[in-house]
């Protein structure tokens, strides 16, 4: 995955995994499938209760966000568009 | 009630099964093999089961040494983003031309080549089937095919099929 870790390998962790954690994700300048793939992936080490806040550049984003939440039942907390920018915050569930 | 609850659209469709996709991959171009492999890693993102069908030119895709030197049509490809005249687009080395053009878009927008979203593929747990007819066809033999495929035909692939809540052809 050489390729993509220029621009793109920028998670960051603003605490640990404990409980309602707030965790980082720049997807700025990934197109999808990309910044879908990468909340999966930062999703699956989260513990129920931890948000996940995401920004992207990808307008396509404020359609597919939403839709992820659902598909992977998570709560979508915002989801804001400001300069090109959008901020998305999930939360993991205890069912999810 | 019978309409479709919220949670019916979730992944676990309700009845404890996750969703599965199912696609037929029959190109082998490198344009063509981009659309199944962005959709099996959305899907397999959304904690789907995802299979790929690969046939006929698709087999392609997992082709061991073919598929990092998919190529770009510049011949009777009205989409090139530079209008080329078929008798241009004929001429030696504009298929190397309009591929390198294709890849310096893909680069420059950070989208993965075809060797990466094949890795991203088999970490998501996507199965690839590689269609054994095809390969009886065309001489491709077990040991051409990238690791994590698996020989099947068309009788397993619809079996797969059958449970599958999108199915598409691509």
């Amino acid at each position: 995955m050489a390729d993509m870790d220029t621009a793109a390998d920028r998670a960051a962790t603003d605490a640990g995994p404990s409980r309602g954690a707030k965790v980082q994700l720049d997807c700025k300048g990934l197109l999808c499938p990309l910044p879908v793939y990468r909340a999966s992936q930062a999703i699956s080490r989260l513990e129920p209760g931890d948000v996940l806040r995401i920004e992207c550049t990808d307008p396509g984003s404020l359609a597919d966000f939403p839709a992820f939440a659902r598909q992977r039942s998570l709560t979508l907390l915002s989801a804001t568009e400001r300069d090109s920018v959008q901020v998305f915050e999930l939360r993991k569930e205890a069912d999810a | 009630m019978s309409g479709a609850t919220s949670r019916d659209r979730r992944a676990g469709n309700g009845n404890g099964r996750r969703r599965r996709l199912a696609l037929v991959a029959s190109k082998g171009t490198l344009d063509g093999a981009y659309p199944p492999l962005i959709l099996a890693a959305t899907a397999a993102s959304l904690g789907w089961e995802v299979g790929i069908f690969f046939t006929f030119y698709g087999l392609d895709i997992i082709h061991k040494k073919k598929h990092r030197k998919l190529k770009v049509a510049s011949l009777a490809n009205p989409a090139m983003p530079v209008s080329v005249p078929n008798l241009v687009g004929a001429l030696p080395g504009m298929t190397a031309a309009a591929t390198r053009m294709m890849k310096s878009w893909m680069k420059r927008s950070n989208l993965p080549g075809i060797p990466q979203f094949l890795d991203m593929a088999r970490e998501s747990g996507v199965k690839l089937f590689a269609c054994s007819t095809t390969m009886g066809v065309m001489g491709v033999g077990e040991k051409d095919l990238v690791m994590g495929a698996d020989i099947a035909g068309a009788t397993a692939f619809l079996d797969y099929a059958a449970d599958a809540d999108v199915s598409l052809f691509v």
